[in-house]
């Protein structure tokens, strides 16, 4: 599994993801925002971060860059890509996924552990997860409050698009376990083709037990495990 | 060609949760401005562009708005052309 990693100005997530795709046995490259060409990969990740100070929106800046053009070609081919925290608000601000990140309700930036239920384990991004498993993973955000319109938001549902909900202990998704106002407590979704995913947790923070927690790597195990029959692993 | 100053505003769709400004309302309502029903928070741009017309000006703004000034999912734009003064141009 040939990954690209892309590099924003201000991206800070992005070594934590080449850490994490060495992990699972994966090989990935760094792609510099001023790339035009993402070269021969199998996948292309989004890292975490504050792309261009999160000038203007999150995540908006970075959407423009030269690399960007590139992406959106590889994923209207069908190829794979990820978006974690920052790359989920740029893949919204691109058009690769439908709504957008607003800022937390509570106007602060939330930095904590959360749990997470699996809603659909058919996607390429969450096949090694069991249904209704309840992860633990880290976000720190400010803007990681998920809106779409009601039409868009049954449409996710409706199609098995919504892949993560923000829940309490019990697999619940109330409302005192939503940490930024995400409707509908989303947070990570699929584009319609099944071939894109944004989430604001970080799965690539909880890879290896000293992290506190090793409910991310599934993640990764899951593209591993859609590359392996197309002899890309 | 002329210059031309443009002034956007861009505003949180109405309806859509907008905390800073709930925060800020909430301010005012702990300083006894309790007349005060709704603060709505958005960004303001000034653009100082060159253009044949005004209205190349602003179709020009319209653009950019939709492209990448305003996000079309949450904020509405407004647009506001002033041709500029010769001394703000040197300014």
């Amino acid at each position: 599994m040939r990954v690209a990693i892309v590099t924003f100005p201000g991206s800070n997530c992005d070594y934590d993801l080449y850490k994490c795709v060495q992990l699972v046995g994966g090989k990935p490259e760094f792609r510099w925002h001023r790339d035009a060409e993402l070269g021969d990969v199998d996948v292309v990740m989004l890292p975490g971060g504050f792309s261009y100070g999160d000038y203007l929106r999150a995540g908006a800046i970075a959407t423009m860059s030269p690399i960007m053009d590139a992406v959106k070609a590889f994923a209207g081919s069908g190829g794979p890509v990820l978006g974690i925290c920052n790359g989920f608000q740029s893949l919204c601000e691109s058009g690769l996924l439908p709504g957008a990140l607003l800022r937390n309700r509570s106007l602060l930036f939330a930095g904590q552990d959360v749990l997470l239920r699996v809603e659909n384990t058919s996607s390429i991004f969450t096949q090694e997860y069991e249904a209704g498993q309840i992860l633990r993973m880290p976000i720190a955000h400010a803007e990681g409050n998920y809106h779409a319109d009601d039409e868009t938001l049954d449409l996710l549902e409706g199609e098995g698009r919504v892949l993560f909900r923000y829940t309490d202990t019990e697999g619940e998704a109330v409302d005192s376990a939503n940490p930024n106002g995400s409707a509908r407590s989303i947070a990570g979704i699929l584009n319609e083709a099944g071939n894109v995913m944004g989430l604001m947790p970080h799965p690539e923070r909880a890879v290896e037990p000293i992290l506190g927690s090793v409910d991310g790597l599934s993640v990764f195990k899951s593209l591993l495990s859609h590359l392996a029959p197309l002899g890309a692993v | 060609m002329s210059r031309f100053r443009l002034e956007i505003r861009v505003i949180p769709r109405p309806g859509l949760l907008d905390p800073e400004g709930k925060a800020i309302q909430s301010a005012l309502g702990s300083l006894d401005y309790e007349q005060v029903h709704e603060v709505r928070v958005g960004k303001l741009l000034y653009l100082d562009v060159e253009a044949a017309s005004a209205e190349e000006a602003r179709d020009g703004a319209d653009a950019m708005c939709r492209r990448l000034l305003a996000n079309p999912v949450t904020e509405d734009f407004e647009i506001d052309v002033r041709e500029a003064a010769e001394e703000a141009v040197s300014a």
